[in-house]
């Protein structure tokens, strides 16, 4: 979700919840859908939710807290995963990591001042036989060097 | 004319679905009719996007292929590799588990059968619960996940168990680093996992089965729900398996981003929709898993090569591999080589001919300095251990372990003593926090290579104190297993862990 988007309401949230509510364990099945529908998860979801599965806020919190997926404020428009795992590290990942953070001058999770792209860790996406790997919104890239990632980049417009 | 673009996650990171596009594009302008089928990878993945085409019942390699070579490809005049069963990489391979991967359309039921599929589950409902168990426990087969434990045994423990509920879950988040054989496996031939859970739950009396893959493989996700959505419309899945067996059905769930929920408690922790904390064991999951009920927990390696044994039989699959370790291992071969990719063959071929023979040494041209094998958790092993073979027993006689086959190999510009200090860092940021040394000791353990890498040589008997006592005291194989990496490091190349580095500087 843009930074500049409504808020999601009350009702909308619920809905979610509900048409999920009757999988078993449906905690991050609801998370998951939250964060797909607003790129993060609402605050407000968080009594809503404990509400709902009759546990406490706290524990609601906890889940959301320790998985790394789940966001309480929204990232950038673009969110570019680099691979820091050891097989990516052998053919260069962290090299053309740092470089692109040094570039943007942002550290692991920052977003860029336009809000364009916010660059996340990730720790092995299955392309070890292709690195170094990334994922750009979704979509996975492999063999990367500086020019490929410098025209990611610059199609996201960091 | 039937061109194959595969859809295998590595194929599309480089270029292929460009090429299918440019393929189909290329083919309209020309008034040629071609059907494109988007298989899984062949598993050779310096070729990818590698693209076959049928002509007079053969079908042609190419690759890589570029979207600008549409043209040429459809002119012949690319440069072809034959057939990839001719490509030595592959011919070298014995595909049990993987043999329809890249070979069919991964999510047309019917070519899966005309490939042997649901040959196994068919006879499985024959059989009686007790028989289906007994006949995985002839296999040999042992947990593709790591642990390497009796597949046959966990599933007697549950056969066992009386529940009014029980279930199958199948652990799908590959976290490993090297690894990616559970990916290709689901982007490739889903239809086999889903019929080896179906046999699970045949066997052990469930009727639910979950298959739980990371968020990191979207592609993956895509293929098992529609796989699992298309098994079910045919009767494979449902209120009576193929018809005539009990209930059983399947569904997928998303991780979070979680490493340690590729331990087998945190992952149902994470399922029932909690913190993915380890839990104690006992009570085994075969008794009090998810939910409380027996579980079945098992890789996506381990139910998939359940079909095979069924189809061909216990005794066919048992006939392959070296000592306890049965059958046949897809091995990933990863990092800096030249022949990166799937091979799968039987237990036992030395580590030293997987790097040098088969992945062809690196991909720099550098002489190799360390392998890693077996993830993040596994240990390095320096060219001087390369005559071991490739079986659970031998590398735990090496002070190694296989865990999920992942092969990550390294040239001689690597500095072990990062890659020590990243095993500690990575320890540190994926700990679920339930046991003390694992993390705070990671923590420590990241302060403490940084004191090595400063000079102060007084650090090492610290360090190796501290992976002591993570061993030790550590629950699950995060914390247990981060000092295999570690140690292998500093004890193998000690040089990169030496004082002179600081007179270096």
């Amino acid at each position: 979700m843009r930074q500049d988007q409504p808020q999601p309401s009350v009702e909308d949230l619920k809905r979610i919840i509900d048409s999920h509510i009757h999988l078993e364990g449906p905690l991050l099945p609801i998370l998951h859908a939250m964060q797909s529908a607003y790129g993060h998860v609402p605050q407000d979801a968080v009594p809503l939710l404990a509400e709902a599965l009759n546990i406490g806020r706290a524990e609601v919190h906890g889940v959301m807290t320790f998985y790394h997926d789940f966001r309480e404020v929204p990232a950038g428009r673009h969110v570019v995963k680099i691979c820091r795992a050891e097989a990516c590290q052998a053919v260069g990942g962290e090299a053309l990591a740092e470089a692109t953070l040094k570039k943007l001058g942002l550290e692991w999770h920052g977003t860029t001042a336009n809000g364009a792209v916010t660059i996340e860790p990730v720790y092995c996406l299955g392309l070890c036989a292709c690195g170094p790997a990334a994922m750009v919104d979704g979509r996975v890239v492999g063999r990367l060097d500086g020019a490929r990632m410098d025209r990611i980049l610059a199609e996201a417009g960091a | 004319m039937k061109i194959y673009v595969p859809r295998d996650a590595a194929a599309r990171a480089l270029g292929a679905d460009d090429v299918a596009r440019a393929i189909a594009d290329e083919a309209a302008r020309r008034g040629l009719t071609v059907e494109i089928v988007r298989n899984g990878s062949r598993g050779m993945i310096w070729l990818e996007p590698l693209v076959e085409i049928e002509r007079d019942g053969r079908r042609l390699a190419y690759g890589p292929v570029d979207a600008t070579d549409a043209a040429a490809l459809l002119d012949g005049a690319l440069p072809c590799h034959g057939t990839v069963e001719d490509i030595p990489f592959f011919a070298r391979q014995t595909r049990l588990t993987f043999a329809r991967v890249g070979l069919i359309d991964p999510l047309d039921l019917a070519d899966y059968e005309a490939h042997g599929g649901l040959k196994g589950l068919r006879r499985a409902l024959s059989m009686t619960p007790a028989d289906v168990v007994a006949e995985v426990t002839a296999s040999g087969l042992r947990g593709r996940g790591g642990a390497g434990f009796p597949t046959g045994i966990k599933w007697e423990t549950v056969r066992k168990a009386a529940a009014d509920r029980k279930y199958i879950v199948c652990n799908a988040d590959e976290g490993d680093s090297g690894t990616f054989a559970d990916r290709m496996l689901m982007e490739g031939d889903p239809f086999t996992l889903i019929e080896g859970m179906a046999i699970a739950g045949i066997g052990v009396s469930a009727a639910k089965g979950f298959v739980y893959i990371r968020s990191e493989y979207p592609d993956a996700i895509e293929v098992m729900e529609a796989a699992v959505r298309i098994a079910r419309g045919a009767g494979v899945l449902g209120a009576s398996v193929l018809g005539s067996g009990p209930a059983f059905d399947i569904e997928v769930r998303v991780g979070a981003g979680a490493y340690v929920c590729g331990e087998e408690t945190s992952l149902l922790n994470s399922l029932e929709g909690k913190r993915g904390i380890v839990r104690a064991k006992p009570p085994l999951p075969a008794l009090e898993g998810l939910f409380g009920k027996p579980t079945v927990v098992n890789n996506v390696l381990s139910l998939a090569t359940v079909p095979v044994i069924f189809e061909k039989g216990a005794a066919h699959y048992a006939g392959f591999g070296l000592g306890r370790s049965k059958g046949t291992m897809p091995i990933q071969i990863a990092g800096n080589v030249k022949f990166g990719g799937l091979f799968e063959t039987a237990f036992g071929m030395p580590l030293g001919d997987l790097v040098n023979d088969i992945a062809g040494g690196t991909a720099s041209g550098r002489p190799v300095k360390a392998v890693q094998v077996g993830g993040p958790l596994g240990a390095y092993m320096a060219p001087a251990k390369f005559a071991t073979p490739f079986g659970y027993e031998e590398f735990d006689g090496q002070g190694g372990l296989i865990g999920h086959a992942g092969i990550v190999v390294f040239d001689d510009s690597a500095d072990m003593l990062k890659l020590a200090r990243f095993a500690m860092e990575f320890c540190a940021v994926e700990s679920c926090g339930k046991c003390t040394p694992c993390r705070i000791g990671s923590t420590r353990g990241v302060e403490t290579i940084d004191r090595i890498a400063r000079g102060d040589s007084s650090a090492i008997p610290i360090l190796t104190d501290l992976c002591e006592t993570m061993k030790d005291g550590s629950l699950c194989a995060l914390g247990g297993f981060t000092p295999f990496p570690v140690m292998s490091a500093l004890t193998q190349f000690p040089e990169d862990f030496a004082c002179q580095k600081e007179a270096a500087e």
